[in-house]
């Protein structure tokens, strides 16, 4: 079974179609780059993958089921453009609550695993505003690995973090690949998706234009696909 | 659902953002009125249960507002809808903490209106069930078009614009009960009329909130 199907996706903004005819399949245990330019239709796809909005026509299946039942979301993890973190609340609250949501069992406990792991458990108990940017986006990639989802969806993962969360993140999803869970990325940072991805997909104006296995050729020259397979 | 309305709780009472504003005015609109009209007791009988349910329901307002606007702050909302919480349960949660909230105000405020306008109820108990019945439907319109306008760049204009209309036949059947309460006389109609609209509206909301919320 594979760990993500997408069969003829379609989703409009009014007239305009932001996806269109969208077909992909990704095996699981595999590190899916899902790359384009600006406007091509990542993030509202990723965001379809997550559940958060729904496709105008055609389908989703997580494992095997809809991106919208329970089951489903209780596997899937993700980092999006915002921190999703709550300011006034402090990191602990806020990754304990988060584990609440998910039904972790020791929810408290899970929260100061983590909060050790992003290197945040001296600051456990201040309010999440009263860190620095650094230090939410840690508690923010915290958040999104605490239930240890097996479909990890990160959308521009990269962009703006500063160099001891890249590293942090890095570090989390590279633990993630060695258990075979399943990552779908989408960014238009060519390199660093590039070194960790097993398969790429190319996004442009709502259209895959090419998927496959990500190759040496990408690696060697990151220009390469968008000249082969893209309009430039 | 109970770890929304905690969390929502939690929030209000460590910034009490909307409990500061909502309090204050429900204050203010008491004391105004009572020192601009210095009403006598007859013409309280008439309209001091007209006047402490608009105050309610424009107090309301203030933390409604509030309720799903909290969670556009970093993205929050998007987490708790990918999360594997229902909708209803995020619908429910989140009017639980808004109904806490308002009775809160309500409670704070009756005291005040009971000092100013030197009027008791002979019974207490008819009151808070018609407050209670009363403050869950006025809650349940108010959180569910307060998903609905969340997104919207004018959603603090909208969400009364779009509410106090549905709000009508609540109010109307709330102060006809308090007035009758206040009188000492029985509850009336009203409350069956009450009761039928929280049931009726909650089942409507936890039915339609995921279409709401996700489209």
């Amino acid at each position: 079974m594979n760990a993500l199907e997408i069969s003829d996706v379609w989703k409009y903004y009014g007239d305009f179609p932001a996806l269109r005819e969208v077909a992909l399949n990704i095996e699981p245990g595999s590190t899916m780059a899902l790359l384009g330019r600006n406007g091509a239709g990542k993030t509202t796809l990723l965001r379809i993958i997550a559940g958060l909005s729904r496709p105008s026509r055609g389908s989703i299946k997580i494992q095997g089921a809809d991106a919208r039942e329970q089951s489903t979301r209780q596997r899937i993890g993700v980092l999006g453009h915002g921190i999703a973190l709550y300011d006034e609340l402090s990191a602990i609250e806020n990754l304990t609550l988060f584990g609440k949501l998910y039904g972790l069992p020791d929810p408290r406990n899970r929260a100061d695993e983590m909060l050790e792991r992003v290197g945040l458990s001296r600051v456990r108990d201040g309010l999440a505003r009263e860190f620095s940017r650094g230090m939410r986006q840690r508690l923010a990639v915290g958040r999104a690995f605490l239930h240890d989802p097996e479909v990890l969806l990160l959308d521009e993962p990269f962009t703006a973090l500063d160099d001891r969360a890249i590293a942090v993140l890095q570090s989390m999803i590279q633990s993630m690949r060695d258990r075979g869970r399943t990552i779908i990325m989408s960014t238009h940072q060519l390199r660093e998706a590039l070194d960790l991805a097993s398969h790429v997909a190319l996004l442009q104006r709502g259209q895959i234009v090419h998927t496959g296995e990500r190759t040496q050729q990408m690696l060697d020259d990151t220009g390469w696909l968008y000249r082969t397979y893209g309009d430039n | 659902m109970w770890t929304i309305a905690a969390k929502d709780l939690h929030s209000e009472l460590r910034t009490k953002e909307a409990w500061n504003a909502s309090i204050a005015f429900s204050v203010v609109i008491l004391l105004l009125f009572a020192f601009a009209f210095d009403p006598s007791s007859d013409q309280i009988r008439e309209f001091g249960s007209g006047l402490l349910w608009m105050t309610y329901a424009f107090a309301g307002a203030l933390v409604l507002n509030r309720s799903f606007a909290r969670e556009l702050q970093n993205d929050c909302l998007d987490a708790l809808i990918a999360s594997p919480i229902s909708s209803a349960a995020l619908f429910v949660g989140k009017a639980l903490a808004n109904f806490a909230m308002l009775f809160a105000v309500e409670l704070f405020s009756l005291p005040v209106f009971g000092l100013f306008y030197n009027t008791w109820p002979p019974h207490f108990a008819p009151l808070f069930l018609v407050m209670v019945l009363g403050t869950w439907a006025l809650t349940i319109i108010g959180t569910l078009f307060s998903a609905l306008t969340v997104n919207l760049r004018l959603r603090e204009l909208m969400l009364p614009t779009l509410v106090y209309p549905m709000m009508i036949p609540v109010l109307i059947a709330a102060m006809t009960i308090t007035t009758n309460v206040l009188a000492g006389n029985a509850m009336g109609f009203g409350v069956r009329f009450l009761v039928a609209f929280d049931i009726i509206f909650t089942t409507l909301a936890v039915v339609f909130v995921d279409t709401v919320l996700v489209g």
